[in-house]
């Protein structure tokens, strides 16, 4: 690993995406269009949107990102700079982290601007303190960032990356508690949304919600970071520089 | 045998898919001049370039580059690879790419706005590479390839789509890199790119079919001018690859 490579990386990553404002654009604003639209929707029910809000805080900058991090990883795997780049010094994992760094930045500007949203446009309210929720979909953005650099290691096109949404972001969302509280699911499904990442996460933000402390809230987050360092490394292991 | 030859290949197999592309190539490149590469597409250049840039798996053989096997670490700061399309960053400037490109290789700060003005693109350093033109483009490539100031630069049809002047003019600067010491392959598939190098490499099919200089080449076939001649190499390569076939099928008795 060397430093100033990592750090070119990630500034060269943010300099592309200075250049295209509109991507910028929907980054930072869709996910508190979401969370708006969710807010109204359920602005006739007390106490539903306290309930569902923090969740889908964590939902949203993580499909964003997942989304975003793919289909740029994949752009440069296809269009032939990758392969310039594996010519060059530049480690495996300074690139890997080059763009962890870069998209996690964009993920910290938008984790602020969606959870200032929901709680003072919005009026969602939880127990806990705010810079908590500020953290989960911090690390849930880089968790979809993670994901999503690993996934484009198995898409040879746009159209599949975009496809490898359904299959890896949904059946985690569906299994992660938000539809229905996890221990109350068949023993089946109960099992593997124990080994989903972005269960914990859902974990995490409830226990955030209901005011909880410590371990509770932390235990939850250090096995989403831990599954997001461990999707980092295997996406720097599908890189090659030797190709066929 | 590593003091006057810059790359040896030998007995290099490469597959690509189910196809064997080299069986058994040996391939040898002086230091310090330019060697053209050429063939028809699809004969194997960017296979043979990738190899020797240490990006292409190989099944066997051995490639040794300045002394050192292939994409070793250290071949990584003395090696540059230009690869065919003109792989720069679309969403960036010239500028902001070659910056990239020399912090990677830690080229001194300078040498980003030296390589600009060494391919003429000075006046549209700060502007995006998407807006540029198809031969300005390639322009930006080479600039990334000679930022940190390699010793052996390997380009996959750097001047394809330019037009003529422009060609001579990277020509001019691929000559003024040779006297520096720096070792150049070039591949191309415009025959008449041939005369302007020292040395030549001809394939066709995955093999090299002739390895000489452009005098040579045009003494050799008693052609008038390089397109001509390769086609008489062609043919007579063809010629002899009739010959052993029929001579193989005469041994077996067939």
């Amino acid at each position: 690993m060397n430093v100033i490579r990592l750090f070119a990386t990630a500034g060269r990553v943010l300099s592309q995406l200075r250049h295209d404002p509109r991507s910028i654009a929907l980054m930072l604003i869709a996910p508190s269009l979401l969370v708006g639209l969710f807010a109204w929707l359920f602005s006739d029910q007390e106490g539903v949107f306290d309930q569902f809000g923090g969740p889908i805080l964590a939902l949203f900058p993580f499909i964003v990102m997942f989304l975003i991090t793919s289909i740029t990883t994949l752009r440069e795997r296809r269009s032939g700079t990758l392969e310039r780049l594996m010519t060059t010094p530049l480690a495996k994992s300074d690139f890997i982290l080059g763009y962890a760094l870069a998209f996690g930045l964009m993920a910290l500007l938008q984790a602020v601007i969606t959870v200032s949203f929901a709680v003072f446009v919005c009026g969602l309210e939880t127990d806990g303190p705010l810079w908590q929720l500020g953290l989960v979909a911090v690390v849930d953005a880089l968790l979809g960032t993670a994901l999503g650099l690993l996934a484009s290691a198995f898409a040879q096109t746009e159209f599949q990356a975009v496809q490898f949404m359904p299959l890896l972001v949904f059946p985690q969302i569906i299994l992660g508690g938000l539809f229905m509280p996890r221990d109350q699911m068949p023993d089946v499904l109960h099992a593997i949304s124990d080994w989903l990442p972005l269960s914990y996460a859902i974990d995490t933000i409830n226990a955030v919600s209901a005011g909880e402390e410590g371990w509770d809230v932390f235990g939850p987050l250090l096995i989403v970071v831990a599954f997001m360092l461990g999707a980092l490394v295997l996406a720097s292991l599908t890189l090659r520089r030797r190709t066929p | 045998m590593m003091n006057n030859s810059s790359v040896e290949v030998s007995q290099l197999r490469v597959r690509r898919g189910k196809m064997r592309f080299f069986d058994g190539l040996d391939v040898s490149i002086p230091r310090g001049q330019i060697t053209g590469l050429l063939g028809p597409s699809g004969c194997g250049k960017t296979t043979l370039m990738r190899s020797i840039v240490g990006v292409q798996r190989v099944e066997s053989g051995t490639v040794t580059v300045l002394g050192e096997p292939a994409g070793s670490r250290v071949l990584r700061h003395r090696v540059a690879y230009g690869t065919q399309d003109a792989s720069a960053y679309d969403d960036l400037t010239i500028r902001q790419n070659l910056r990239y490109v020399g912090a990677l290789l830690g080229a001194p700060r300078d040498a980003v706005d030296r390589v600009i003005a060494d391919v003429g693109l000075t006046g549209q350093a700060d502007q995006l590479v998407s807006s540029l033109s198809g031969g300005e483009g390639s322009r930006v490539s080479l600039a990334m390839a000679l930022v940190g100031s390699p010793e052996l630069v390997v380009l996959d049809e750097p001047t394809v789509g330019l037009d003529p002047l422009l060609r001579a003019e990277l020509w001019g600067q691929f000559r003024g890199l040779a006297e520096r010491g720096v070792t150049l392959l070039v591949s191309s598939h415009v025959m008449d790119e041939a005369l302007r190098c020292d040395r030549l490499l001809l394939m066709r099919a995955g093999r090299i079919i002739a390895d000489t200089t452009p005098k040579g080449l045009l003494a050799d076939t008693g052609a008038e001018d390089p397109d001509a001649a390769f086609l008489a190499l062609i043919e007579r390569d063809q010629q002899q690859h009739l010959d052993t076939r029929r001579s193989r099928r005469e041994e077996t008795g067939e």
